[in-house]
C-alpha cells in the first residue's frame, strides 16, 4: 500500500496535475478569503467557508480524475492487479494520495487565518470581530470530511472509465448536484421528495459546522457517503475480473 | 508447477475459453501458440490472476489464484501484451517501484542491480521510459517481471512489434532465463515457439488442439513424406507422370523456374520410397532431374492442419 501511496503522490509532482491542484486552489481560496473577511470588514468566516466548499468541488475532480482512468488506459493496471498485493489496499493507497494532496491544500490555507486575526484584534486599525478560533476548527473539520466525500465519489468514476476528460465532467457534474440539491430543494412541493433529497445534501449537514457545534449525523454521514464509494471502487475492480 | 484444470471463460454467451486443461512442469519452456483471438490472452490474465475464470482452477505451486491469490501472485512474474510502464518515471523509479510493490524482502539495489545486467538495460536507467526504444521497453518490461525472483515467468507475446534484431535479443533472453525459471511464452509466431520453448500446447477458438513436446510434434503430424524436385522438361507431361507413380499421394507445380526445369512439391505415402523409381521413370522419360530434396513439414502446415482438423471434428 505505501508503494502504491508514495508513486500515487510522485505522480501528482512528475505530472502538471499536482501543481495545477494546488496553485488553482491556493489562488482561489486566496481570492475567496480576501473577498470574505478582510474587503468586508470582518473576521467572521462562515462565508468563506462556504465558498471553499465550492471551490473543492471544482477542483479535487482535477486530483481524482486520473487516478485510475489513466491506469486503464496505459495499461498499468495489469500490474498493479497481477502483483501480490490486495484490492482495497492499492484503493486506499491511491485514496490516501489524493487525500494528502487535499490536506496539503487544507493546512497551507490555515495561513491565511494568521494576518485575519493580527489585522482584526488590533483595535486602533479596526473594531470588528475577531475570528472564532472554534467556528474555524469547526468548519475546517467539516470541509475535511467534505473532501473526503468528493474524493471518494471522483475515485469512483475514474474506476469507470479510461477516459479523463469524462471522469473529470461526470465528477464535477456529480458534485455540482449534491451541493445544488439544498438550492432547488426549497421548490419541491411534495415534503417526502424533499427529505428524500435532504438526505443527499452535503452542503445542508455542512451549515452546523460553520456556526461551530459539533453535528454527530452529519459525521456519520459524511464518513458513510465516503466508505461506501471507496467499497464501490473496490467492487469495480472485482467485478471487472468476472465480466 | 502450474496446474490449469478445465478452464472456462464466457464473455457473455462467446466462449473464449472452453474448458482448458494442462499442467506446467517445473523448469519447462512452454509455447502457447495460437491465432489471434484463441483466448491466449485470456489464459495468461486469469492465470496471472488478472481475470477470473468462468470456471475451472488455476493452482499454482499448490496455492490457488481464486482461493489465495497473494500468495500465488507471488511465484509469477508477468509480461502483459503491452508492457505495464509508468512512461513519467525512470527505469530506475519504476523497478524501485516494482520491487517495493511486490514487497520483496531481497537487497534491492543488488537485486535491481543483477535484473538491469540480465536484460541489459543498465545503460539506460537513469532515462525517462517514455524517451526509450519500444526495444528496451520491452526490456523494461521483461525486468519488471523479474522483480522478486518469480519462478514462474510469464510472457505474452513479448516480440510483437520488435525489429529483428531485438526480436533475437528478446528470444536469446527467454532461452537463457529458462534455465533457471519456468517459462510460459505465448506467440503467433510459430517459429519462436520452434526456437525457444521444447513444449508446445495449440491453442484455436478456446480449446487445445495439441500439447507435445517441440520435436514430437513435426513427426506426429507429418504423416506424408514431402519432396522438392526439379526437372527439366515440359511441364504438363512431367506433372502427369509424377502423378502415375505409385506411392505419390499429391504433386503440386510450383510457378518456379529455372531455364526449362520446374519445380514440383510430391507428397508420398509414409511408408513408400518413391525416390529410386522417380529417378528412373524421370530417365527413362528423358527429363533430367536437377535436384531433389525432402521437406520437413513447415510449424505453418502443422498448425494449419492442427486446427482444421480439430474444427472439423466439432462441427
Amino acid at each position: 500500500m505505501l508503494a502504491i501511496f508514495k508513486k500515487e503522490l510522485r505522480s501528482y509532482f512528475t505530472s502538471a496535475t499536482g501543481y495545477i491542484f494546488l496553485a488553482v486552489a491556493m489562488a482561489l481560496l486566496g481570492a475567496v478569503f480576501g473577498a470574505t473577511t478582510f474587503l468586508q470588514g470582518t473576521g467572521e468566516t462562515g462565508t468563506y467557508f462556504i465558498f471553499m466548499l465550492v471551490i473543492l468541488a471544482v477542483i479535487l475532480p482535477i486530483l481524482t480524475m486520473k487516478m485510475f482512468s489513466e491506469e486503464k488506459r496505459t495499461k498499468t493496471e495489469q500490474l498493479l492487479l497481477t502483483a501480490p498485493v490486495s484490492i482495497t489496499k492499492m484503493v486506499f493507497g491511491k485514496y490516501l494520495a489524493a487525500f494528502t494532496m487535499f490536506m496539503i491544500v487544507v493546512v497551507a490555507s490555515m495561513f491565511n487565518y494568521i494576518p485575519l486575526y493580527a489585522y482584526t484584534v488590533d483595535d486602533s486599525i479596526s473594531s470588528t470581530m475577531p475570528p472564532n478560533i472554534v467556528m474555524i476548527l469547526g468548519s475546517t473539520f467539516a470541509i475535511i470530511l467534505a473532501g473526503m466525500c468528493f474524493i471518494a465519489i471522483g475515485m469512483f468514476i475514474s474506476s469507470l472509465t479510461e477516459n479523463q476528460f469524462a471522469a473529470i465532467v461526470i465528477t464535477f457534474g456529480v458534485l455540482a448536484a449534491l451541493l445544488g440539491i439544498s438550492i432547488f430543494n426549497g421548490y419541491i412541493p411534495s415534503a417526502a421528495i424533499r427529505g428524500i433529497f435532504d438526505w443527499f445534501s452535503v452542503y445542508d449537514r455542512f451549515y452546523n459546522f460553520t456556526y461551530g457545534l459539533f453535528d454527530f449525523g452529519a459525521l456519520i454521514y459524511y464518513l458513510s457517503v465516503a466508505g461506501v464509494f471507496v467499497f464501490l471502487t473496490i467492487r469495480v475492480f472485482e467485478a471487472r475480473r468476472y465480466r | 508447477m502450474v496446474e490449469i484444470k478445465n478452464l472456462v471463460k464466457k464473455y457473455g454467451n462467446k466462449y473464449a475459453l472452453d474448458d482448458i486443461s494442462f499442467t506446467i512442469n517445473s523448469g519447462e519452456i512452454v509455447g502457447f501458440l495460437g491465432p489471434n483471438g484463441a483466448g491466449k490472452s485470456t489464459t495468461m490474465n486469469i492465470v496471472t490472476g488478472y481475470l477470473a475464470s468462468t470456471s475451472g482452477t488455476v493452482v499454482v505451486d499448490g496455492k490457488d489464484i481464486f482461493e489465495n491469490p497473494l500468495e500465488a501472485k507471488k511465484l509469477i512474474g508477468y509480461l502483459p501484451e503491452q508492457p505495464p510502464l509508468y512512461v513519467d518515471m525512470t527505469v530506475q523509479e519504476y523497478l524501485n517501484f516494482v520491487f517495493e510493490l511486490k514487497g520483496c524482502t531481497l537487497n534491492k539495489q543488488k537485486h535491481i542491480d543483477e535484473i538491469c545486467t540480465i536484460t541489459k538495460i543498465i545503460s539506460v536507467r537513469h532515462r525517462l521510459i517514455k524517451n526509450l526504444s519500444k526495444g528496451y521497453k520491452q526490456r523494461v518490461g521483461i525486468a519488471q517481471a523479474l522483480i522478486g525472483n518469480p519462478p514462474i515467468i510469464i510472457f505474452d507475446e513479448p516480440t510483437v512489434g520488435l525489429d529483428p534484431k531485438q526480436i533475437i535479443e528478446v528470444r536469446n533472453l527467454i532461452r537463457n532465463l529458462g534455465k533457471t525459471h519456468t517459462v510460459i511464452l505465448s506467440t503467433h509466431i510459430l517459429s519462436e515457439v520452434q526456437s525457444v520453448c521444447n513444449r508446445i500446447v495449440v491453442i484455436n477458438s478456446g480449446k487445445i488442439v495439441a500439447d507435445e513436446k517441440t520435436e514430437n510434434l513435426n513427426k506426429t503430424i507429418n504423416e506424408n513424406t514431402r519432396y522438392r524436385v526439379k526437372v527439366s522438361g515440359p511441364q504438363r507431361d512431367v506433372s502427369q507422370t509424377l502423378r502415375n507413380l505409385p506411392g505419390v499421394v499429391s504433386i503440386e507445380s510450383l510457378n518456379e523456374r529455372d531455364a526449362d526445369a520446374f519445380v514440383y512439391i510430391i507428397e508420398s505415402e509414409p511408408n513408400i520410397d518413391i525416390r529410386k523409381k522417380l529417378f528412373k521413370t524421370l530417365a527413362d522419360k528423358g527429363w533430367p532431374m536437377l535436384g531433389l530434396e525432402g521437406v520437413g513439414a513447415e510449424l505453418e502446415d502443422i498448425f494449419i492442419k492442427l486446427t482444421d482438423k480439430k474444427g472439423k471434428k466439432g462441427e
